[in-house]
């Protein structure tokens, strides 16, 4: 029987982008989900480790990220969660602004918004932000 | 294997980049920088990008394709896209950068573009 859910905790460096990418995918494999949701998780997971290593532990090796999947039966469930000072997700320029166009970043929030049904932001009880994404099965978005 | 691999060709004053793997947060990002940097030192300044064989690009790599962009149009050049596969059409659609960028399927239309 397939596992239903995984937790890791990753070292705040950019290999872990890639580690927990592929985690995501074994995850989403051996549960058995479709193309469109692995495609969709592995996308959001990489921008949300990446916020989380870059942005909120901000490449502090002595901080963690702790991430988890779930298997909720007719959704992929995501959390990622870091250690850092946190911040207001609506306070984050929308990088589809012309003024912000010609940014170098700022766009990982928007792709994590743009390929998951569900996103949500949220200050940890015991510190750090915690993101929590959910991907349906079936879902009437493209990507 | 490096990910990504950039392989440059010259079409008179016109520099290709035939770009193979994935332009990401770490390595893919910072090869291209390097490269834009050292074209535009040589005096390199019209650039064409064949992302074709990029199968993966995230938002630190569209960050990078901008900073691309804005780095030569400050030395008065020109950089601009061809061959974008449909993952990488969709983010630029999604980021609303399919109206900065110059965006070509055919390579012989991108270079006469540049003259």
């Amino acid at each position: 029987m397939s596992e239903k859910r995984r937790e890791l905790k990753l070292t705040s460096r950019l290999e872990s982008v890639e580690q927990a990418a592929a985690e995501a995918e074994r995850f989403a494999e051996s549960n058995d989900f479709g193309e469109d949701v692995k495609s969709a998780v592995d996308m959001a997971v990489r921008e949300a480790v990446a916020n989380a290593v870059k942005h909120g532990n901000k490449l502090d090796e002595t901080k963690r990220v702790e991430i988890t999947f779930e298997n909720r039966g007719e959704a992929f469930e995501i959390t990622v969660r870091d250690f850092g000072a946190g911040f207001a997700v609506e306070e984050v320029p929308d990088p589809t602004n012309p003024e912000n166009l010609l940014k170098a970043s700022g766009r990982g929030i928007l792709f994590m918004r743009s390929f998951m049904d569900e996103v949500e932001w949220s200050n940890h009880a015991e510190g750090g932000m915690i993101v929590k994404m959910l991907k349906k099965r079936e879902s009437n978005l493209d990507f | 294997m490096a990910e990504l691999n950039i392989s440059e060709r010259q079409a008179g004053d016109i520099t290709i980049l035939d770009m193979d793997g994935k332009v990401t947060i770490g390595e893919g990002s910072v090869a291209l920088r390097t490269t834009i940097r050292r074209l535009l030192g040589e005096g390199k300044k019209k650039i064409l990008l064949n992302l074709g064989r990029v199968g993966y690009v995230d938002s630190s790599g569209i960050g990078e394709l901008v900073s691309s962009f804005t780095a030569v149009n400050k030395e008065d050049g020109s950089l601009k896209l061809l061959n974008l596969t449909q993952k990488i059409q969709d983010l630029l659609a999604i980021t609303k950068l399919l109206t900065v960028f110059d965006v070509y399927e055919n390579e012989g239309e991108a270079l006469s573009s540049f003259k």
